[in-house]
């Protein structure tokens, strides 16, 4: 409207101006320019879709998809994949006692046997698995402060809002602020192969390697300051409230996997997409020989230092022995999928051929009288 | 508005509520006592809104009257305040990118408008004060001032003439940029004035500003020194206009009569009404549904919520305590702000982007029609112009046509045929010799007995050269001289044609170069006497009394001349049924039969009536119209009485014909129009039989169609009561054509279907009137139900004797009727603007009758058969491009935002976005945005030059096909289902987050970009698929914003940044890709997704230009190609075809 208003107030004769946006060469008297583009007449590719071109189409996608999901299927399912709820809910189940006497501050361990019918080649991944767990609730989600764990020496002692309430604790700011690290997962996990004598032996678990390599190396960073010594880098900052012992004694052993780069921490911060996930905990590496299968089958005993409680919000714990292909975990929907999309397009070509066969030449015959 | 507003501003004065009284030259007059200086606004025009100042916020006001905005700074404000899922940041960038474009644009005009205003304000003029020529800028100008203007200059302000260099008293000014008329228009000065201005001691009483441009009274009380005041009527031709220019005038004076704001310009610039189309309205109705969806899904959210909660330890964990203030928060507030952070969430499902882009898409798509260079017009060196491109699409949906005859379907271009004097035919022939006597007569009755007395045809003639407005065009005063020293060897040695005539009618023109080949010769008028040179090269003067204008109502026009022997004559011409009660009964037998046949030969007739009037008679005359001219009040009626009066029991001489020919290419328009489904009404003001053989010249009415005749004739048949017999017609007409029709089937073409009888409908402004206004004791309302009924069943109809206004209730009435079809006028002339404006669609044609109709048009096109492409072409492809890019908005944003909405259910109701804040943001600005737009700018579904050859192709879309519930219901559908799999999709491949073959497991983010990479190619691809148009824009839009989408999450999540809070996406998006699983899910979710799509397209018939050579591949066809592209120019898209 404007715009009109105001091509009428050029036309006045007093100016001529540049043409208005909304009369656009209004007041011009030339003739229009003959370009392709202002005619709409550029050259075009004008595809067109029928039943005839997209036929061999759905044959291709079949003949494609049905190969890459069987491919699939048996990938997956090659996949070895181990999985025990050590919740202990059942009362005959070995951590009931120490899921019932929770508390804080009390270690409470517990072993739970099981046994693997076929051997674990090559690395098996052990994971641990948490059920009716939110780390996708918002709340939960933004309560952290990135630039703290990027090693920002301001936001250590002065963490985001975001944080609250795990922001300050006795005075004194968190380090790591926020309600994810607060909850870190602090179950010890620890793997023992039962010789059939009985004797038992611990499987090394490697603890590198199970954190992105970008999160690890330049997502978190710990705050500058002696490398070597962090207790005093974090000295004005104290510990998340449910924590056991401060962040720069997670891994006293190892100071390339101590503080915030500690990488169970930084697999714990990934929050996961779903209320039920896994998050990886330890890589058993494969034997340097090669000849022996990374876990034989037989009896295997999984010691836990009982930390984590779960059971006030009805959430299950669970420990998971996985190998891996190339696509990932064991996952067989994907192999299903692709299988039934490449039939169904398969399915569908037929169906197409059958009824474009009558349909064309019904409509051929339609087209005589005309 | 205005007056009420000056009135305010200088009221108290109660005088002035119906006149304002200016001294002229600010000189008190003796007359009144005490002298007050009116105040009147000064002479500075303001037609920008903005200040300043101002701009900002008067401007932001203005944007959020607009609901949209509005709505979007609720949710805004919303996210500022409450605690969001979303940063204000996603809503509000977008805002605030729509407001800044918007207000940019509209500042820009503004700009524009201020320094237009800047130049006009800052002109410097030439102001008389106290005897000296002061230079002043021209927005100083007070009304009262006395201001010189030079040739070609512009009046900066309305003046009063009052002096003049040439010597007759007039000046030439042209109006061109006020109306169009380019002919120079001669205004007179105040009879009587002192030619020394500075002791000329005046008042001016006139009328308050009004904006009719040629409307104007006003008196001048001219004091001098010892006489009585002498009062001088002033009228508009004492009126120099703002803005026009004066011509061959060496220097005028003029005094300032209305100044600035109050020129007639400047009201004549109030901004129109704003039409909306049909298509925005169904966006409001979609926008309702999606409303309603957005609360139905906020309200299921917040309520699933709190049952959610309210189970054991699923409020408040252990390891996701709420904060203090959560804790203390009243609980019916805390849903409330819940529910809100819901409705902030989902708010992306109604897109701010959408109006941006179907405004861009309109305003950049308006550009097509001005550059179209098939409608430029090589004659008037000019193309289309459009006023609004709020109505692209609109042009596409038109179901009646209302087009004028007169300029629009025929040229304007009057050309002379014959005449006939007192009963006699004289046709003209072409032959210029016969200056001795036109004895040439039509062929059979050819012998020189026939012909009329020699005196009745000098007077005939004399009266076509005298009754008139007529000017001869000067092309310099030279040039005058030297007709007037040897006039006769310089007319004779041009062609007469050569003589530049220019009048306010072509009728006029065509009449006097019509006397001209009988040998009387119009040479001009000077001094107020009209000089005429007769068959014997004798110059004949005549002095002119007085003019009795041409007005439409009285639809005649009468001379009072005195000649030189002194004899006072009245020639008066005008319609045959204005002039036939006004003179003797038994001339009028005679001559009524040629009339009629010449009407039914589609010419245009004019009868010719004179009277000798006698000294007293004239005496009378002239005493009543001065009273009339000089009366401030009424003085219209005044007048039309006083014409009445005096333009009686005349005698009749003859009548003329004059040809108006068809435009170009009319009756093939009409018939493509026909033939697409609009209904064509011609709405004129000539009479029945000129008007119906210009339809069947037009091929409006064919042989076989049976015309229903509703006039003054058919309704005077029956020698009954008006009412009853048009009772009784209503009701057989009825019968016959919408009792009796079968039912038309959908698709029937016009042409193909001869085997129903076609009506045609005649009906004339006197008995519309009375179907319109019926006495109030007749059943009115069902006249008026039976009146459209019959014309909804006829091909074409056709109104003639029209007034303006009934031409605007035609429109109207079938506007308003059952179904509010969509309506297009279009005509040429001040008599069409009502019609132009009440219709749907006005259309102007650039014609010879002014320029109003095409200032109040939407759209102004060169010639009629431009309306062609118009319709067919650009308004079939601009409704087929916004309604697909208003679907394909709704439906990118439910598929957007429907997995977010799926993921509350597995994340506790916690308003958790799935997107990244960045993605949501970008999603309608930046990746989805620019493909939709280059489709809705370039789409060619159809070819244009199919589209023009099948008129019929435009019957698919009518009633706006594409926007009804049933497509809205497919593409919702589409988008739910869309929506659905690529949640589910991604949700079952998280089953197992371990998707890295190093063992390492994705998060949060990775699932919602994994789905957001779906999406956004999903859509994009859909574009393409729905593409049938691929110019190298389109692909590089389509390509380019996927490109960019990846590249832009490559740089997004590949930088720690230091702005941000959280680093959500830090290197997300190449963890995604180094994933194969993740790729063989999005391949196979985006192939899935748009598998329903492909089959319904090879399923549903083929349409267009390919539809035959189609059929003709498929057999044959084994490519393994998905689409088959052929390139090609879409003008050779047929070339496909072997």
């Amino acid at each position: 409207m404007m715009a009109s208003s105001y091509t009428a107030k050029e036309e006045d004769g007093h100016h001529s101006g540049s043409a208005a946006a909304g009369g656009p060469g209004s007041s011009k008297s030339k003739k229009p320019d003959n370009t392709a583009f202002k005619q709409q007449r550029l050259p075009a590719w004008q595809p067109i879709l029928t039943a005839g071109t997209v036929l061999p189409a759905f044959f291709v996608i079949g003949l494609i998809f049905i190969p890459i999901g069987i491919g699939l299927f048996v990938t997956s399912n090659n996949i070895r994949e181990f999985e025990i709820d050590y919740t202990g809910v059942d009362t005959n189940s070995p951590c009931n006692r120490c899921s019932q006497t929770y508390s804080w501050n009390i270690s409470c361990t517990c072993s739970v046997p099981f046994s693997l019918e076929q051997p674990f080649e090559s690395n098996v991944f052990m994971y641990y698995g948490l059920s009716n767990f939110y780390q996708n609730h918002r709340r939960y989600v933004k309560s952290r402060d990135d630039s703290q764990l990027n090693g920002d020496k301001s936001s250590l002692t002065n963490p985001s809002k975001e944080c609250e309430p795990y922001r300050i604790s006795e005075k004194k700011p968190i380090a790591p602020c926020g309600a994810i690290a607060n909850s870190l997962f602090n179950d010890t996990l620890e793997l023992y192969y039962i010789y059939p004598n009985g004797s038992r032996t611990l499987i090394p678990l490697v603890k590198k390697g199970i954190a992105w390599w970008t999160d690890k190396h330049v997502k978190f960073r710990n705050p500058p300051g002696n490398n070597d010594n962090l207790t005093i880098t974090f000295q004005d900052t104290t510990k998340p409230v449910n924590w056991h012992k401060p962040v720069y004694e997670l891994d006293p052993n190892d100071p390339d996997n101590n503080g915030f780069i500690n990488e169970d921490f930084i697999v714990w911060m990934r929050t996961a997409a779903l209320p039920t996930f896994r998050k990886l905990y330890r890589i058993i590496q494969k034997n340097k020989d090669n000849m022996t299968p990374t876990l034989p089958r037989g009896n295997y005993s999984l010691e836990i230092a009982y930390n984590y409680p779960v059971r006030s919000f009805d959430g299950r714990k669970r420990m998971i022995l996985s190998t891996i292909s190339w696509m990932g975990g064991k996952n067989p929907f994907l192999g299903i999928a692709y299988i039934t999309v490449g039939s169904v397009c398969f399915f569908l070509g037929v169906v197409l051929l059958i009824i474009h066969h009558k349909y064309g030449n019904r409509n051929n015959n339609a087209d005589i009288p005309n | 508005m205005l007056r009420r507003r000056i009135n305010l501003l200088f009221g108290g004065d109660e005088k002035r509520v119906d006149s304002r009284t200016i001294y002229v030259g600010h000189r008190p007059c003796p007359a009144t006592e005490a002298f007050i200086p009116p105040k009147f606004c000064d002479n500075r025009i303001v037609s920008s809104k903005y200040t300043i100042w101002n701009f900002l916020p008067k401007n932001l006001f203005e944007q959020f009257r607009r609901i949209a905005n509005f709505y979007f700074l609720i949710i805004f404000l919303v996210q500022v305040i409450v605690d969001t899922p979303t940063s204000p940041v996603t809503s509000g960038l977008p805002l605030f990118f729509v407001i800044t474009v918007t207000a940019i644009k509209q500042g820009y005009e503004d700009w524009l408008r201020h320094k237009a205003d800047y130049e006009v304000n800052k002109y410097p003029v030439i102001v008389l004060e106290d005897g000296r020529s002061i230079r002043k800028e021209s927005e100083k100008i007070k009304v009262g001032d006395i201001v010189e203007v030079v040739e070609d200059e512009t009046f900066p302000c309305d003046l009063i003439l009052l002096q003049s260099t040439r010597d007759d008293d007039t000046c030439f000014v042209t109006t061109a940029s006020l109306d169009g008329e380019s002919n120079h228009k001669t205004h007179y000065t105040v009879p009587d004035t002192e030619k020394d201005l500075q002791s000329l001691n005046a008042t001016i009483e006139c009328e308050q500003p009004q904006p009719d441009l040629y409307k104007f009274v006003g008196r001048m009380h001219i004091y001098k020194t010892d006489q009585e005041p002498a009062v001088r009527s002033l009228g508009p031709e004492n009126l120099l206009l703002k803005g026009a220019t004066l011509k061959n005038t060496k220097k005028i004076y003029g005094v300032a009569v209305y100044t600035g704001m109050e020129t007639k310009m400047a009201l004549n610039y109030q901004g129109k009404s704003q039409k909306r189309s049909a298509v925005e309205k169904s966006i409001n109705a979609f926008l309702l549904v999606y409303l309603c969806i957005l609360i139905s899904k906020a309200v299921v959210c917040t309520t699933l919520k709190y049952v959610w909660q309210s189970q054991d330890g699923q409020d408040e964990p252990w390891y996701n305590e709420k904060t203090q203030k959560e804790k203390d928060t009243y609980v019916y507030l805390k849903m409330f702000t819940d529910f809100l952070s819901f409705m902030v969430l989902f708010n992306f499902i109604i897109p701010v982007s959408m109006y941006v882009t179907v405004e861009m898409q309109k305003f950049l798509g308006s550009f097509f029609i001005t550059w179209d260079k098939d409608f430029f017009d090589p004659e008037i060196q000019e193309g289309a112009l459009v006023n609004t491109s709020d109505l692209n699409e609109e042009l596409g949906q038109v179901e009646y046509v209302f087009t004028d005859k007169t300029g629009t379907l025929t040229q304007n271009n009057m050309e002379y045929i014959e005449c006939c004097i007192d009963g006699f035919q004289y046709r003209n022939s072409d032959s210029m010799s016969e200056l001795d006597g036109f004895c040439v007569t039509d062929g059979p009755v050819s012998k020189l007995q026939q012909k009329a007395g020699r005196d009745k045809e000098e007077l005939f003639l004399r009266a076509l050269c005298l009754c008139h407005t007529v000017q001869v065009k000067e092309a310099g005063p030279d040039e005058i001289d030297s007709d007037q020293v040897d006039g006769l060897v310089s007319e004779l040695s041009q062609p007469d044609e050569q003589r530049g005539f220019i009048a306010s009618s072509p009728d006029e023109v065509a009449l006097v170069k019509g006397a001209m080949k009988h040998g009387f010769t119009f040479l001009g008028l000077e001094n107020k006497s009209m000089k005429i040179r007769n068959r014997e090269n004798n110059v004949e003067l005549y002095d002119l009394l007085h003019v009795l204008n041409f007005d439409p109502v009285r639809r005649r026009m009468s001379v009072i001349v005195r000649s030189k022997s002194g004899e006072t004559l009245l020639f008066c011409k005008g319609a045959d049924s204005s002039i036939f009660p006004r003179v003797r009964q038994e001339e009028v037998d005679r001559i009524r039969m040629h009339v009629e046949r010449n009407a039914t030969e589609g010419y245009r007739t004019l009868c010719v009536a004179y009277k000798q009037l006698s000294p007293e008679e004239f005496a009378v005359a002239d005493a009543g119209l001065r009273d009339a001219r000089l009366a401030l009040q009424d003085r219209e009626e005044k007048l039309m009485a006083v014409y009445n009066q005096v333009e009686t029991s005349m005698s009749l001489i003859g009548a003329t014909a004059v040809e108006d020919r068809l435009q170009e290419e009319a009756a093939e328009t009409m018939e493509a129009l026909q033939g697409a489904g609009m209904k064509v009404w011609v709405l004129t003001g000539d009479k029945m039989e000129t008007a119906k053989s210009t339809c069947y010249a037009c091929r409006l009415f064919q042989r076989g169609t049976e015309l229903l005749e509703l006039t003054v004739r058919t309704l005077e048949d029956g020698g009954r009561k008006r009412e009853e017999r048009l009772h009784e017609l209503l009701l057989d007409y009825h019968k016959k054509a919408v009792q009796d029709a079968p039912p038309v089937k959908a698709g029937v073409t016009r042409s193909w279907s001869t085997a129903n009888q076609e009506y045609g409908f005649i009906v004339d402004g006197a008995t519309l009137s009375l179907v319109m206004n019926p006495s109030p004791d007749t059943n009115s309302s069902r006249y008026k139900s039976l009146f459209l009924q019959i014309c909804q069943n006829c091909t074409a109809v056709l109104c003639c004797r029209m007034a303006p206004l009934q031409k605007a209730q035609i429109v109207k009435m079938v506007k308003n009727s059952k179904g509010s079809p969509i309506t297009l006028s279009i005509g040429d002339g001040a008599n069409d603007v009502s019609m132009i404006l009440e219709a749907h669609v006005g259309i102007g044609i650039k014609g010879k009758e002014g320029r109003q109709a095409v200032r109040n048009s939407d759209y102004a096109i060169p010639k009629l058969k431009h309306l062609k492409k118009l319709l067919l072409a650009h308004g079939h492809l601009y409704y087929v491009r916004i309604a697909h890019l208003v679907q394909y908005f709704f439906y990118k944003n439910l598929c957007f935002i429907l997995p977010q909405f799926l993921y509350q259910f597995f994340c506790g109701y916690s308003q958790q976005p799935l997107y990244d804040a960045a993605y949501l943001t970008m999603y309608n600005i930046c990746f989805t945005s620019m493909p939709i737009l280059a489709f809705s700018l370039l789409e060619q579904h159809i070819a244009i030059e199919y589209l023009l050859d099948n008129a019929t192709l435009y019957r698919e879309i009518a009633k706006n096909a594409m926007l009804k519930w049933g497509p809205f219901l497919y593409w919702t559908v589409l988008g739910i289902f869309q929506g659905l799999l690529f949640f589910f999709g991604v949700k079952y491949l998280f089953s197992n987050p371990a998707l890295q073959d190093n063992g390492q497991v994705f998060g949060n983010w990775s699932y919602g970009t994994i789905v957001f990479t779906v999406l956004v190619f999903t859509v994009t691809l859909k574009l393409a698929l729905d593409t049938r148009h691929w110019t190298w824009i389109n692909h590089f839009v389509i390509w380019g914003s996927l490109a960019f989408y990846v590249f832009f999450s490559f740089f997004w999540g590949g930088i720690i940044w230091p702005f941000l809070k959280q680093q959500r996406l830090y290197f997300v998006f190449a963890n995604m890709l180094s994933s194969v699983s993740a790729w063989l899910v999005i391949i196979l979710l985006i192939l899935l997704s748009l598998l329903p799509d492909i089959l319904l397209m090879v399923f549903r018939k083929p349409r267009g230009p390919h539809a035959r050579q189609m059929k003709r591949r498929l057999p044959s066809s084994g490519t393994s190609t998905i689409f088959m592209l052929s390139q090609t120019t879409s003008t050779h898209s047929f070339s496909w075809s072997d």
